[in-house]
């Protein structure tokens, strides 16, 4: 690919608690060029909201980026930026929109208040000019009347409004990157589709990328165009996203999309991963995936996958890319597929 | 209204007409505020080893109802009878004696535990309240349990914070378990769970029901879940069921317009499907101030739509055998058109089933 | 599991920060002193050592904290005085602790009207000044046995605990747990006792850290006043009554009491902050990279 918008390196964010060092992001490294989505799937505990909120620098003591990592974007190396020009990218050049609206926003501010003051702080827009671009973004982003609705409280909106709200804040200064941090999880599912299709609509109004965080293949298949699976910190699975769900192949990829239960896919037992995530504290050694995997054999132990080449374009950090005959018959083929 | 009802064995659970309706505060000034009506007049029918599937999104009354069947939260008026009994009649201890047989599982793992017992003392609790064993046979029933729903019996002494979602929601399912009920309302047990997680929680309720013949009323927001584990679905809209069918019909032939936009919004994991979708338009409308007639009208996208919708509250009347659906703009009905045209109808009736509904359609599951 | 608890205890003294553990320190000094007194010195509190040679005596070898006017041995009193005020201290506010606690927790629970006279009934108690009453009540009744300054200082002591309770207690109500084990069938006499009490401590015993040097000072004062704890029981506060007349002179007699009563007050209030951050956050779902058990929500 020409160069990334954003490439990470062997990110490592580690948090030194009391009770261990959590390795909650442990080498990952992915890019998005300029333009695209690209979902990170994954469950809890799984270091891809941790993710999110290094790529922004938002990691407080305990936690740290250690040295090692890389975060490049438009060329820069966000690591060696001093907090002000890390403030200068947030907000402005790379947004970030987060999964509890009624959290992340102000309730003692209006809402047009706290969406003007990106521009007043980034673009050092008067109060009014301000406050005329936030109406007017306000409206791009799908808010009815929104020259009263700007004078509104958070807690006077519903869900759905608060996080076209927090859309229209990150999207003031038309940042480069848009970090989406499970943006529809909390929200009804039509809401949600709503709020995909605003997504989907904004990011090709405005040509910025899309890192999209989610739990939810749904999500991912309608509006990524490239998927990272993670899992224990890492990323065991990247691939474009029809080639994902055509072909997955890490073992835990497979997992989860034969767990989901699924729309007209009939009422037999759903198949589950056996075993819980294990602790960021204490990732076993060799592959993090083998308690869990049933194809998994002794060289899973001793060996910590790399990431295979399964072909140009799609990457998998398992070892039956090398036997791919130790492949277990009990492993799940997804249960889903297009014949057409 | 026709009620829902199935011939043949007694019915396990009946409610009628339950009506929950929260009043607000009034402001120093001004006129009275108008209820919130959370549940508006909710009949349907359990039978004994069903599952009852309710879907809906926030604020349409699910976890209301369920709650109000178990006297956690007062109807306002309806009638709940269980195995016969008048529920809503029964006071104090004979109240905490039927509780027994109706139990319920919350949607939070967190919050639904006592932080400071132990899983052996929150599943033991109803042992003892209801006098089912003491001593060693309590501690025994406890380890019993705690293996039923895939805990290690030892964890008994551990503390709730000491285990993940997943195993919180298991403990909170043993302890529903314990006092051996018939019936369990599920409050979106597996919402705040991962997939890969959820699955097995869906998977044990599932054997549960099978092991003990339990009847659920399995309340979610996820249709494919719901789909999955129920046998019959209610589709609830601003404290109305709005469409009753089986699980089967109503995901392969959705009736009502607002399960059409509700099933075509779920994202499907599938990158080569073309979905066309039914947005629609705006929110929710607060259920203080429900619309007049038929509550979905403002985002109702069905053809025939008209000033009759705003009129005319629709009766739930079987459009097929076992399918009960409210809409009188959808064929077939009982409400004649020239009832319609009495309040002003402009568009006749006809049967409306966008492609963009349906997801059985084209797909097949391929065998593994 | 004890290895567990023993395992967590462990953890939770690592969170304690230093100055907390120097407070925990300075209490179990006095505590330990306040056991072993009579094995520590060799004289009776009460006891007048020689008038004419020993009387208001500087510290010296013999006598670490001097003399005070009655020619009594100053560190004997205050470590006998140590048993009187902490106990008096810890009873007292053991006793509003525990009727606080009861009287809010009930009155959160049941709510309503049941809630509203219950609290009326506080307001209308507390508008009556606690010192100014009990300087009244034991003046008028002096000399008042220990007991009953314990009981009457704990008895009118109660008011913020139960308000505090209260607030926690309507809180609680709320919440899932309690709503199951009303689904369950408890009754709520059964809920009360198992489920709102026990979530309901963590605060009470911060608030009776704090009040235990509250207590201290209070019956500091209404001893050194003359109408707490009567000769010749020492206690700090007595200890000062003797020794303000010849302040200047007899400085040891009036500065190490006094020394004693700063630094176990501080000492209580350090560790009820401490107390406060140990005990919480174990409630809170941690963040989740720091608590891998807690998946985060979705």
């Amino acid at each position: 690919m020409a160069e990334p918008l954003l490439a990470i390196e062997n990110l490592r964010t580690y948090f030194h608690t009391t009770a261990g060092v959590a390795r909650a992001v442990d080498g990952l490294s992915l890019a998005v060029a300029p333009g695209e989505t690209v979902g990170i799937v994954g469950e809890s505990g799984c270091g891809k909201s941790v993710t999110a909120l290094s790529i922004l620098r938002l990691i407080a003591p305990p936690g740290r980026i250690e040295s090692g990592s890389h975060i490049r974007f438009e060329g820069r190396d966000l690591l060696a930026l001093d907090d002000r020009g890390m403030r200068a990218i947030r907000g402005n050049r790379i947004a970030m929109v987060f999964q509890e609206p009624m959290t992340a926003l102000n309730p003692v501010f209006t809402v047009g208040d706290q969406v003007a003051e990106v521009a007043r702080i980034h673009a050092g827009a008067s109060r009014a000019a301000a406050w005329t671009q936030a109406v007017a973004m306000l409206d791009r982003v799908g808010i009815p009347a929104p020259d009263e609705r700007a004078h509104e409280y958070p807690h006077q909106l519903s869900g759905g409004m608060r996080q076209r709200v927090m859309i229209a804040m990150a999207l003031m200064m038309k940042p480069a990157l848009l970090i989406a941090d499970e943006p529809t999880t909390a929200l009804d599912v039509t809401i949600q589709a709503q709020i995909l299709e605003l997504l989907a609509e904004l990011q090709t109004q405005y040509g910025m990328s899309v890192l999209l965080i989610t739990h939810d293949f749904g999500v991912v298949a309608e509006t990524a165009s490239r998927v990272v699976v993670m899992y224990g910190g890492e990323a065991v699975e990247q691939a474009p996203v029809s080639a994902l769900f055509a072909h997955p192949h890490h073992p835990y990829t497979r997992g989860l999309l034969a767990a989901m239960p699924r729309l007209g896919a009939g009422r037999d037992r759903l198949q589950t991963i056996p075993g819980t995530v294990p602790a960021p504290t204490d990732w076993p050694a060799g592959c993090r995936f083998r308690d869990r995997c049933a194809s998994a054999w002794d060289r899973c132990e001793r060996e910590h996958p790399p990431l295979y080449e399964l072909s140009a374009v799609q990457v998998s950090r398992c070892h039956l890319a090398a036997e791919p005959g130790r492949r277990a018959a009990g492993d799940a083929a997804p249960a889903h597929r297009v014949t057409a | 209204m026709t009620t829902p009802t199935r011939t043949a064995a007694a019915p396990l659970l009946e409610v009628r007409d339950l009506t929950k309706h929260f009043p607000r505060r009034r402001a120093l000034f001004g006129p009275p505020p108008t209820p919130v009506r959370a549940v508006d007049g909710v009949s349907f029918v359990i039978m004994p080893g069903e599952t009852l599937g309710l879907v809906g999104e926030s604020g349409c009354g699910k976890t209301t109802t369920g709650r109000a069947i178990l006297r956690l939260v007062e109807p306002t008026s309806g009638s709940v009878r269980f195995d016969g009994h008048d529920v809503l009649a029964l006071r104090g201890a004979d109240l905490r004696r039927l509780r027994r047989h109706m139990q319920i599982v919350f949607q939070d793992p967190f919050s639904s535990l006592n932080p400071r017992m132990t899983i052996g003392a929150i599943v033991r609790e109803g042992l003892t309240i209801h006098r089912l064993a003491e001593g060693d046979a309590a501690d025994r029933r406890v380890k019993q349990l705690l293996d039923e729903v895939g805990l290690r019996p030892e964890y008994a002494s551990r503390y709730p914070h000491e285990f993940s979602g997943g195993q919180r929601q298991r403990v909170g399912i043993a302890r529903a378990l314990s006092v051996e009920p018939s019936f369990i309302v599920c409050d979106e047990p597996v919402s705040a769970l991962d997939v890969s997680v959820q699955a097995q929680v869906i998977n044990l309720l599932a054997d549960l029901r099978r092991d003990r013949g339990l009847a659920y009323l399995f309340i979610a927001h996820d249709l494919a879940v719901v789909e999955h584990i129920a046998d019959r679905v209610a589709v609830m809209y601003l404290g109305h069921i709005v469409e009753l069918a089986t699980s089967r019909d109503l995901y392969r032939e959705p009736l009502m317009p607002y399960t059409q936009a509700l099933l075509s919004a779920v994202p499907v994991p599938d990158p080569t499907a073309s979905r066309e979708r039914i947005i629609l338009q705006g929110d929710v409308p607060s259920p203080a101030n429900p619309p007049h007639g038929c509550v979905f009208h403002p985002r109702c996208q069905h053809p025939a739509r008209d000033m009759a919708c705003t009129r005319l509250v629709p009766p739930l009347e079987e459009k097929a055998p076992g399918h009960f659906v409210a809409c009188i703009k959808q064929t077939p009905t009982t409400v004649s058109w020239a009832q319609q045209q009495d309040v002003g109808a402009t568009h006749p009736p006809e049967r409306y089933l966008p492609v963009a509904a349906l997801h059985t359609t084209s797909r097949r599951p391929t065998p593994p | 599991m004890s290895a567990d608890r023993a395992g967590r205890a462990a953890r939770a003294w690592g969170r304690v920060p230093p100055g907390a553990r120097i407070a925990a320190g300075v209490i179990a000094l006095f505590v330990l002193g306040a056991l072993l007194a009579p094995w520590l010195t060799r004289y009776e509190p009460w006891q007048q050592l020689d008038i004419v040679r020993l009387q208001s005596r500087p510290p010296s070898w013999a006598h670490p904290f001097g003399t005070d006017r009655y020619s009594r041995d100053v560190l004997t009193r205050i470590l006998f005085g140590a048993r009187v005020s902490l106990s008096i201290a810890t009873l007292a506010v053991l006793v509003s602790s525990t009727v606080g606690t009861l009287y809010g927790a009930l009155a959160g629970y049941a709510g309503g009207a049941v809630d509203a006279v219950m609290m009326r009934v506080i307001d209308a108690m507390l508008s009556v000044p606690r010192v100014l009453m009990l300087i009244a009540v034991l003046a008028l009744w002096s000399p008042v046995p220990v007991t009953a300054l314990v009981l009457l200082i704990g008895l009118t002591g109660w008011f913020d605990v139960a308000r505090l309770v209260r607030g926690q207690a309507l809180a609680l109500r709320q919440r899932e747990f309690v709503v199951a084990a009303r689904s369950l069938g408890a009754s709520p006499g059964a809920i009360v006792w198992r489920h709102i009490i026990p979530n309901v401590l963590s605060p009470v015993i911060v608030a009776g850290a704090l009040a235990v040097g509250n207590v201290i000072i209070l019956e500091a004062g209404l001893s050194f006043l003359g109408i707490g704890v009567h000769e010749p029981m020492a206690s700090w506060g007595t200890m000062f009554q003797d020794a303000t007349v010849q302040f200047v002179s007899t400085w040891w007699a009036v500065i190490f009491p006094g020394i004693a009563i700063v630094a176990t007050v501080l000492a209580f209030n350090a560790l009820g902050d401490a107390l406060r951050d140990v005990l919480d956050p174990r409630q809170l779902p941690g963040h989740p990279a720091l608590d891998p058990q807690e998946p985060a929500h979705g």
